[in-house]
């Protein structure tokens, strides 16, 4: 009897013991820098709304820890805000991991801090090759422009059959690296560049190009521009000098067909070619409950920035069930290095060695599927590392 | 060649009367009433979204949403006039920028929470997308219809202003308003009337615009510096100025971009630095 009572005395301790350390422990502090304002606002609500719903679906507590966001404006391209706020972040509120970054000169700018406080930082979006070399602490979980347009630019050469293709892309870091990284796998694959342009990145009409484009009778064309207003914008000039992608090869990445863009153009966008590591429109199990959820909470579907959210959550959530709870950089970033999982977009992991992301990368073109407008995978090149950095070596 | 330079023309005009159609609003409100309007932008933004949520959400077809969109951007732009701008004309010319920056940041948070961030769906109706031929040069339908919209409204300004009793009237008020007070004018009537027709052709031209540039948020931001250019390179107070300059900057721009796009949006700043400082007033300012 009297061992009984010890035992239940006992195990009621240990329970109490358990709760106890439990309420002692801290939650883990997320600070997540997004431009919430400004040009790339969209972003940032596309971004957290499916990191609201990861937090809402699994719960806000990983690793025994509950889990704090603390969330940050960095408004549009500015590194010296978005430093700023990293160092408020940790030095003032005291966060374990830094995330969402949208833009690559804002992630590149936090940076440093990442590698001098040893935080764990999850880049969500940026798709700059270099960033993650940048600090040993950093994971990606999106993808690097010239992943995709490396892949497009092999494809067009072979499966494509194209011979002489038009570049035109926005005159910044993103659209240099797109044009740069197709033109090389292109011209690797024996493909021919009949000529390019840069153009400025604010450009209200793109009529100027496209006849450039038209005048040097190529019979593809590669487009980049940054996502919003443009893409619909250089649809329209596309098809105002009668260039059809149902007979030419339209190309570009992700952003050239949009939801939005393709809701803007209507049936003129019919054929457009994107590469893209995910679409809403992808048909596995884990994608169309992803898809279901999201719209019924935010009437849109999700976009390629949503889902950096959602596989972004999920890595911050699986480290720390790994570590138990430990938020030290080195444990972080040591229980993310080959870290593997399915997200709606497919099967990825984090390569261990360079700590970006692998993952497959599916061509799509633009069809009429039930009366609606969508981009349906036609092609998939599978576990796709960014091959930059596999140069670098 | 020669065909490819008067496309270049043509689009050139079209981008041009674009330009002219954002800004000719701005010619009225800055460049008549002398009140620095930097929120005239945002009036367009508003043009913008009344054409896309009655197209969306009403049905209704493009042409019919471009009078919604000049009278409600008018009734708006009365109604601040009536309780925020007017208090404003005789302020120093920082209050007003610093008033009227105030009121862009308030319309970019107020359309991103109204209508979201994301940018709007624009569908033309088919005859006005695509193009046909004409000997040899590519003319695309909505571009045509642009300079049709434009000339049109140019000949309704400079004439309206010219030769009706309320032009006049509004002249009267601008150029001396104590005397026009003196002779029995309502002047602040008609300042109320010149701050609404001037939103109102900025919502109009917004609504044009779209079609072309698209629509989000940023739209109050994104455009206010071209219409700027063209307002001051044409000179205050002329609506035949901003057409002009409009047409010139169109052109230009459009040239310089076919011919040598290494320089890409630098040229339209390098002529406006040049032509103000061989006409500090724009091409035909008179102050």
């Amino acid at each position: 009897m009297k061992q009984l009572s010890i035992g239940i005395v006992g195990a009621a301790a240990s329970v109490l013991a358990a709760t106890v350390s439990f309420a002692q422990q801290p939650p883990v502090k997320i600070g997540l820098i997004l431009p919430y304002s400004g040009q790339f606002a969209d972003t940032a609500t596309q971004m957290d709304n499916a990191i609201k719903l990861y937090v809402k679906q699994h719960g806000d507590s990983a690793g025994g820890r509950k889990i704090e966001i603390i969330r940050k404006d960095s408004g549009g391209i500015a590194p010296d805000v978005a430093k700023r706020l990293a160092q408020e972040l940790v030095v003032r509120d005291k966060v374990d991991v830094l995330t969402g970054l949208v833009l690559t000169p804002n992630a590149l700018a936090i940076a440093d801090v990442s590698a001098e406080a040893k935080k764990f930082t999850v880049i969500m979006n940026a798709a700059t090759s270099i960033i993650t070399t940048k600090s040993p602490y950093m994971a990606r979980v999106s993808v690097t422009t010239p992943m995709l347009n490396e892949s497009l630019g092999s494809w067009a050469a072979k499966a494509g059959g194209t011979k002489r293709v038009f570049s035109m892309v926005s005159d910044f870091g993103p659209g240099i690296d797109a044009e740069e990284g197709f033109m090389r796998a292109y011209k690797e694959a024996g493909g021919q560049i009949v000529g390019s342009v840069r153009f400025p990145v604010a450009n209200p009409d793109f009529a100027a190009f496209v006849q450039r484009a038209k005048d040097s009778n190529p019979d593809g064309i590669f487009a980049w521009v940054p996502g919003g207003v443009q893409p619909a914008a250089i649809g329209k000039a596309l098809n105002e000098r009668g260039i059809d992608p149902k007979k030419m090869k339209v190309m570009g990445q992700d952003a050239l067909a949009s939801d939005e863009a393709l809701a803007s153009q209507g049936d003129l966008a019919l054929g457009i070619i994107t590469v893209a590591n995910y679409d809403h429109n992808l048909a596995n199990k884990l994608n169309r409950a992803f898809v279901a959820a999201y719209s019924a909470d935010y009437k849109r579907n999700p976009d390629f920035f949503s889902i950096g959210g959602w596989d972004g959550m999920h890595l911050i959530y699986e480290v720390l069930k790994k570590t138990g709870g430990k938020t030290d950089g080195e444990a972080m970033i040591g229980a993310a290095k080959g870290m593997k999982w399915d997200s709606p977009r497919g099967p990825m992991s984090i390569d261990p060695e360079t700590r970006d992301v692998i993952e497959d990368v599916y061509i799509r073109r633009v069809e009429k599927v039930a009366g609606k407008l969508v981009n349906v995978e036609f092609d998939t090149i599978r576990s796709v590392k960014d091959p930059v950095k596999a140069r670098m070596k | 060649m020669l065909g490819s330079m008067a496309g270049i023309l043509f689009d050139g005009f079209a981008y041009g009367m674009l330009l002219f159609l954002l800004s000719v609003g701005l010619s009225v409100t800055l460049g008549m009433m002398n009140f620095i309007n930097l929120s005239h932008a945002s009036f367009g933004m508003l043009g913008g979204y009344v054409t896309v949520t009655l197209m969306q959400q009403l049905g209704w077809p493009f042409l019919a949403t471009l009078p919604a969109a000049f009278v409600i951007s008018a009734l708006v732009g009365m109604v601040m006039e009536r309780f925020m701008f007017r208090r404003m004309y005789r302020a120093t010319d920082l209050d007003q920028t610093l008033l009227t920056i105030g009121v862009v940041f308030m319309s970019i948070a107020g359309a991103a929470y109204i209508w979201g961030t994301v940018q709007q769906p624009v569908v033309m109706p088919d005859y006005l997308s695509g193009s046909f031929l004409v000997g040899g040069v590519n003319i695309a339908r909505y571009r045509l219809f642009l300079i049709v919209v434009a000339l049109v409204i140019t000949l309704l300004m400079i004439g309206g202003l010219e030769w009706t009793r309320f032009g006049a009237q509004i002249r009267a008020a601008v150029d001396n308003q104590r005397m026009a007070r003196g002779l029995g004018l309502d002047v602040d009537r008609t300042f109320s009337l010149t701050f609404s027709l001037g939103s109102g052709l900025a919502g109009l031209g917004g609504a044009l615009a779209i079609a072309m540039v698209g629509l989000d948020p940023g739209f109050a931001f994104a455009y206010l510096i071209y219409v700027l250019i063209v307002v001051s390179v044409g000179g205050l107070a002329s609506i035949w100025g901003s057409f002009v300059a409009a047409s010139l900057l169109g052109i230009c721009d459009m040239a310089g971009k076919y011919y040598v796009p290494q320089l890409g949006s630098f040229l339209i700043y390098l002529m406006m630095v040049g032509i103000l400082m061989w006409r500090p007033v724009g091409l035909f300012g008179k102050r």
